[in-house]
């Protein structure tokens, strides 16, 4: 099994800890001047996102964890899973709910996304950080009234609802980052 | 042709710090030598590459070696210039200081690097108090964010007790096992184990540290007996020694003696650092036993520091890495 030594910890690299994949945030490097030396360690629990700070001795090892990151695009979900395919392989993936997290209000077919794979199971999916996707409900804007203030809540095609400025309207394509939720534009398409 | 060039322009061949750095470390280094200059203490040189090593389980050394005919010979290059300045006070040079290279594997971080520079200085005469006071003098000059401030002198075991809960000379390994789980450090035990030395070293560079951040300028003494290093222990409670460390906003910057001078005690402490290691795996120290020797001869009652340089320059520059105020850090090195 491969393993690292806390010498090499550096950020993103992935290890286990207590049974679970997880990344390297940051590494520092403590020793007191006639002392032992130790590694403080923030570290993000790949399977639950809380982030944690350890510490090790020096030199010590640790497993690593074999979790690579890769782009795929998204093809349907069946009702249970959501399936994904590498472009280049076309080689296929499919992700449980768990998995999916968050990201699953945001896919619409043929999104890109970063799918983390553990042991060559899918870990987590991160959407594309920007989505173009379609009104299907909010309530008509007032009558001229073009300056958004305020704004109002939207459903989009996948379900998620963010907020958008009273002037759009059901029907219109929208550009929203993933990332904070929030509605960008409207799509020039 | 044109790979060689692509790769030439991806190392990083420029300096990592700031030109600024380097003529600050300059005027710092002008100051201590005109600080010293006015106290008359003799700056020397002595060699970084010697026969003999350090052996303290904790400092490791790079080793090379050289060769005469069929013979090779193990050399090491310093951890500190300590040895090498305590033959020349045994040789009687009067007070002397130093700023010397030190070098010890495997130290990477923020505010290590594997190369560094240390001014170490010695004393003739001079108690571990007097050799505070002259530290807080320098340092003031040298960091004039600390003007102004009052240097605080504090006894290892109040620090300790106050920000652990726990006193450091007295608790059992079980308190210093329940101290860590009030702080939610739950890899201490299986580190420290039962060697209190490394639960005292653990506990303070996790809890007691971190609670100095807002400290401008305090010196830590009456260090525990089982972390004297080359320290004597205290004539009237041997359970603590002379020694003392500096820090500034947190940040240890230095660490001083009373020296210990006994030949035989110095000799015991050796052979036990290198037990030590050969139990636990390490490369084989050997013995200075020059230094021995100079001890047998006689060194004067003394006090002695080392400052690390880079550290002292990263507070004076505001950065929060070592390699900003190195021409080259370890990774352009």
């Amino acid at each position: 099994m491969a393993s690292y030594s806390t010498n090499e910890f550096k950020g993103g690299l992935k290890i286990m800890l207590d049974n679970d994949p997880c990344s390297i945030i940051e590494n520092e490097f403590v020793k007191p001047g006639k002392g032992q030396a130790f590694s403080r360690v923030k570290i993000r629990n790949l399977k639950t996102g809380r982030v944690i700070e350890r510490t090790f001795k020096s030199s010590e090892s640790v497993e690593a964890a074999d979790v690579v990151e890769i782009e795929m695009q998204f093809l349907y979900h069946d009702g249970e899973f959501w399936h994904f395919m590498v472009p280049d392989t076309f080689e296929q993936y499919s992700a449980g709910e768990t998995a999916l997290g968050d990201a699953k209000i945001w896919l619409k077919d043929q999104d890109v996304c970063t799918v983390t794979l553990w042991n060559d199971q899918p870990l987590s999916v991160t959407p594309p950080n920007f989505v173009e996707l379609t009104i299907t409900e909010t309530d008509p804007g007032l009558k001229g009234d073009t300056s958004g203030g305020g704004g109002k809540p939207a459903t989009l095609e996948t379900g998620a609802v963010v907020r958008v400025p009273l002037f759009v309207q059901i029907g219109e394509l929208i550009k929203v980052d993933t990332r904070k939720g929030e509605y960008v534009g409207r799509s020039k398409e | 042709m044109l790979g060689d060039q692509r790769n030439n322009s991806e190392l990083f061949w420029e300096p990592s710090c700031s030109l600024e750095v380097l003529q600050l470390r300059a005027q710092v280094y002008a100051s201590i030598r005109a600080f010293f200059k006015s106290r008359c203490v003799l700056e020397v040189e002595t060699p970084l590459l010697s026969q003999a090593s350090g052996t303290e389980p904790t400092i490791q050394f790079f080793e090379t070696h050289d060769q005469s005919g069929l013979k090779q010979h193990r050399l090491f290059l310093q951890t500190s210039p300590e040895f090498a300045m305590k033959r020349l006070l045994a040789a009687s040079s009067g007070s002397i200081f130093q700023l010397a290279k030190a070098f010890r594997k495997g130290e990477v971080g923020r505010f290590h690097n594997p190369e560094f520079t240390l001014l170490e200085w010695y004393r003739i005469g001079f108690d571990l108090d007097a050799l505070m006071d002259e530290t807080a003098d320098l340092l003031v000059i040298l960091l004039p964010s600390l003007a102004n401030q009052k240097a605080r002198k504090l006894p290892y075991k109040t620090l300790f007790k106050d920000a652990v809960g726990v006193d450091p000379l007295s608790a059992s390994v079980t308190d210093f096992s329940a101290a860590a789980d009030r702080f939610e450090l739950p890899d201490a035990k299986s580190i420290c184990g039962q060697d209190r030395s490394t639960w005292l070293d653990f506990l303070f560079s996790c809890v007691v540290q971190p609670v100095l951040v807002n400290t401008p300028l305090v010196m830590v003494y009456d260090y525990p007996a089982c972390q004297a290093s080359l320290a004597r222990l205290k004539r009237d409670d041997k359970t603590v020694c002379e020694r003392f460390e500096v820090f500034v906003k947190g940040i240890e910057l230095g660490n001083g003696f009373f020296e210990l001078s006994d030949p035989v005690e110095q000799s015991r402490r050796f052979n036990r650092e290198i037990a030590h290691r050969q139990h636990g795996g390490l490369p084989a120290a050997v013995k200075d036993q020059r230094l021995i020797a100079a001890l047998e001869k006689g060194l004067p009652h003394c006090s002695g520091i080392a400052i690390g340089m880079d550290r002292l320059l990263m507070l004076r520059a505001g950065v929060d890495d070592i390699s900003e105020v190195l021409s080259f850090g370890f990774g352009r090195a």
